[in-house]
């Protein structure tokens, strides 16, 4: 069982999106980010749904991917008309709610 | 004579179109979705689909009619031929298994082949009539559906598919009596049917699900099928298990839905009004099919009402009781209309009551008969009315403004309406004599004497409004549009196509005529595939079409057919040597069961059929005498009576406001008892809640008084003035977090987050 690769695999990929979304200032690669985020979480239920032979984590990881799904189309949707609006997509851009 | 031991075995024919009959209703949805999906882009707009599926429709049941006949005329006389049955689970939920398929006998075809007949050619003819329209393509849409809903409510295997079908109709029907919705009276008149029939739609449930709970157990027992199943529920109505009282309520509960739908006293107030659609809806969904749905439902499930009604046992019930009015009452409205179109909604209530009458009496037979004569003599008066107004009268219905003297410009026309109004009539030999007389005829053998007569009553009426109407239609001068004036344009846009319209009233075209002389020819001779005066050997649909009375072994009806050759029936008991001996229907079935009760056939007189001709010729010559001198010569002794004579002009008003149904309906109920409760609740709510509330307020306002002298200016400032001071100084703390970026937001969160892991896994370890 290679339990301890598949949760290395997961921190990593973890890392990278959490990376992702403080660094980047484009709309759509925090995006991106984010799913990345969640996709390590499913790497995690899967390794742990294999190992304590369980199908719940594989439920549940059927239900990020779902959510996931949702999401990806309102923030890309939200991406949309904030360009309309102010025909840029880097978030430094979105300031106007500071205090 | 066979032994009581003894078991018969009959092999029975099968053949493709009977095993498939379940095609008839699936083609018209999928044309359905093409139309909806592709009508608009196609050549025609979508009518050929709806015209090609309905063909296919046909041929299928004609096929499927042919199929049975052979079956029936292959099994030995007097036998129980089984119906060809077919079911899917259609889904399954908490334990109970909802079926869909096929219940194909001879009431299912009779059925099957004139709606799709008539289907088709209202489709024909509506390519003519509405030409141009609006909404054309929608408008084959839902008369696509809607013939769909009806053919899967005819030949459902259950009830649940039953209520799909009805449910289908209902709502199509909405759709096409506000066709034209841009007029609010057509809107209003498609809410009212819709309601109106809802109304009724609530007994349906209830029957079912009464009947289903009542049933379930014992078919479940003995043929182990559901109790939604019609096969199911008329062998346990049959067969000494329900009790009295759960049979009646679900008996009476299924014939309140029938009233609803069929238009039958007191629910009939929609059916006239639904007359705002165009004549084509009018033609095809309340006259000749949809509203037979109400009457094809008892007819179906004639063993519940059998036995709930106890249908041979008395002299009144409820379904004889509620038909019989219906004949009179409506006939006497039919008498105050102008519109031709309202004369025949209420004809069509009327025949619907002869309808009702015959299956509570127990005349299952001519009941059924009359369905299906009806609805080719009541399409083809609809269809001319339609037909008058597209080319002579100018899109008006009135018959007192806009028409008169049509009998030279239409000649075709009316040849078909005289065919159809003497059909309807009942007059030897078209159709309808051979259906109707027969109705009134077996009422009177089953012991319903008394209805008997509002029956010949009826046939008076009846031969004296058709009288009037058609002296208003085709005699006389032409009036109003049809002699020319333009006043009347209901539909302008409608009207676009119209080139013809200055050229006064003349003949329409053959995509209108040729439905009509179809339609007029099958008023005419249909009756002849019937004819009871003729003798037992020329009854054939009596032959084909009534179930045999027989005691049958369960597994007759529970095993699904399919196959030639399948349709197995296994005969347990015949211990009885003549036919008239069957205990179904009096006495509990011993070692088998029964799908139908024992019906007697009163014995056809010349007398009393000429006694009923007498009726009806002198009500038509009656009327006739009285519109000549009324409308004819203006005779001033009759003209303007009801504002003359006190007695008449009461009778008068109360047939022109419909009995003030309408107004108890609206006035009363809607507003005599809805707007009272809500008076009420809004009398509670200003004077009980809201003196509550304020006596609350002063309460409250006293006391806050106090609190606001006391604690509120000392303490609570104090404190409040303090943790300003505080927050303020906090706020300027940390106001920069909130700086508007969202990655430092980011960055915050997981930081935030990882340090909350970091203190469980501390706690944890």
């Amino acid at each position: 069982m290679l339990l301890n690769e598949f949760l290395f695999l997961g921190a990593i990929l973890f890392c990278i999106g959490v990376y992702g979304v403080i660094v980047r200032k484009n709309a759509v690669l925090v995006l991106m980010s984010i799913e990345l985020i969640l996709n390590s979480v499913n790497i995690n239920l899967l390794a742990f749904s294999l190992r304590n032979g369980s199908a719940d984590g594989q439920t549940f990881a059927l239900y990020v991917i779902a959510v996931a799904a949702a999401e990806v189309g309102i923030g890309l949707a939200l991406v949309l008309l904030v360009y309309r609006n102010s025909r840029s997509i880097s978030l430094d851009d979105l300031s106007e709610m500071k205090g | 004579m066979f032994s009581a031991t003894e078991s018969a075995e009959t092999v029975l024919r099968s053949g493709w179109f009977l095993e498939n009959a379940w095609l008839i209703p699936l083609m018209p949805v999928i044309a359905f979705v093409l139309i909806i999906g592709f009508g608009k882009k196609m050549p025609m707009k979508g009518s050929e689909f709806g015209i090609a599926s309905l063909v296919a429709s046909l041929v299928v049941s004609v096929g499927a009619a042919y199929q049975w006949i052979q079956r029936v005329d292959g099994a030995e006389p007097e036998s129980f031929v089984a119906p060809v049955i077919k079911t899917w689970t259609w889904w399954e939920s908490a334990g109970f298994s909802f079926g869909i398929g096929q219940h194909i006998d001879g009431l299912s075809l009779t059925l099957l082949v004139v709606v799709t007949l008539i289907s088709t050619l209202v489709e024909i003819y509506s390519v003519e009539y509405l030409r141009g329209d609006i909404r054309y393509t929608h408008f084959f849409g839902a008369l696509t559906l809607f013939s769909a809903g009806m053919l899967n409510m005819v030949l459902a295997e259950n009830m649940i598919q039953l209520i799909l079908g009805w449910e289908i109709m209902g709502m199509c029907s909405f759709l096409l009596i506000g066709h034209w919705w841009e007029d609010g009276a057509n809107s209003r008149a498609a809410l009212k049917a819709f309601f109106t029939t809802r109304t009724g739609d609530i007994g349906l449930l209830v029957g079912t699900s009464v009947l289903f709970f009542a049933a379930n157990a014992w078919t479940q027992k003995t043929l182990g099928i559901s109790g939604f199943t019609v096969r199911g529920l008329s062998a346990w109505a049959l067969s000494g298990d329900p009790g009295q009282a759960a049979i009646t309520v679900g008996a009476v509960a299924l014939f309140i839905a029938c009233i609803g739908k069929s238009g039958q006293f007191p629910l009939h107030t929609w059916l006239p009004d639904a007359m705002a659609g165009p004549t084509p809806v009018s033609s095809l969904l309340h006259s000749s099919t949809m509203v037979v749905a109400g009457v094809y439902l008892v007819a179906r499930l004639f063993p519940v009402f059998f036995t709930g009604m106890n249908i041979l046992g008395t002299n009144l019930n409820l379904i004889v009781l509620i038909g019989g009015i219906t004949i009179v009452v409506a006939a006497a409205l039919a008498f105050v209309q102008a519109d031709i179109k309202k004369v025949l909604a209420y004809s069509t209530v009327s025949q619907l009551g002869y309808m009702m009458m015959g299956l509570g009496a127990g005349a299952w037979m001519p009941a059924v008969f009359h369905i299906f004569t009806h609805a080719f003599f009541k399409a083809c008066l609809f269809l001319c009315a339609g037909s008058v107004s597209h080319s002579a009268s100018h899109h008006s219905f009135d018959m007192k403004k806009d028409m008169g003297g049509l009998r030279k410009f239409m000649p075709i026309t009316f040849g078909a309406w005289i065919i159809s109004t003497l059909a309807l009539c009942g007059v030897f030999p078209f159709s309808g004599f051979f259906s109707k007389d027969e109705i009134i005829d077996n009422v009177g053998h089953n012991g319903y004497n008394l209805f008997m007569v509002l029956g010949l009553t009826g046939a008076f009426l009846t031969a004296a409004y058709m009288t009037r109407a058609t002296y208003l239609t085709f005699n006389g001068k032409p009036r109003g549009a049809a002699a020319g004036a333009h006043a009347h344009d209901a539909h302008d846009a409608h009207d676009a196509h119209d080139a013809h319209a200055s050229r006064g009233p003349h003949e329409s075209r053959l995509l209108i005529t040729i439905p009509l002389m179809i339609l007029a020819t099958l008023a005419l001779g249909a009756g002849f595939l019937n004819p009871v005066p003729l003798g037992e050997k020329w009854e054939r649909m009596t032959r084909w079409v009534e179930p045999r009375a027989e005691v049958i072994s369960p597994t007759g009806i529970s095993a699904v057919a399919s196959g030639p050759g399948q349709g197995r029936v296994f005969i347990e008991s015949r211990t009885q040597e003549s036919k008239s001996e069957s205990p179904c229907g009096t006495s509990t079935p011993t070692g088998g069961i029964c799908v139908a009760p024992k019906l007697q056939h009163a014995p056809f007189k010349w007398s009393k059929a000429l006694m009923s001709m007498l009726i009806v010729f002198f009500g038509g010559f009656a009327s006739w005498v009285l519109c000549v001198q009324l409308y004819g010569k203006k005779n001033p002794k009759l003209v303007g009576l009801t504002k003359r004579n006190k007695a008449l002009g009461t009778g008068y008003m109360f047939l022109q406001n419909k009995y003030y149904l309408d107004v108890l309906y609206e006035k009363i109920i809607v507003h005599g008892i809805a707007h009272p409760i809500a008076q009420a609740a809004y009398w509670f709510n200003q004077n009980i809640i809201d003196g509550v509330v304020n006596g609350f307020g002063l309460l409250a306002r006293k006391i806050s008084g106090w609190v606001y002298r006391n604690v509120d200016q000392r303490v609570v400032d104090g404190t409040v003035n303090g943790s300003a001071a505080a927050a303020q100084g906090a706020g300027a703390v940390i106001r920069p977090i909130q700086s508007g970026k969202v990655n430092q937001y980011g960055a915050l969160l997981f930081g935030a987050a990882a340090i909350g892991a970091l203190i469980l896994v501390i706690i944890n370890t």
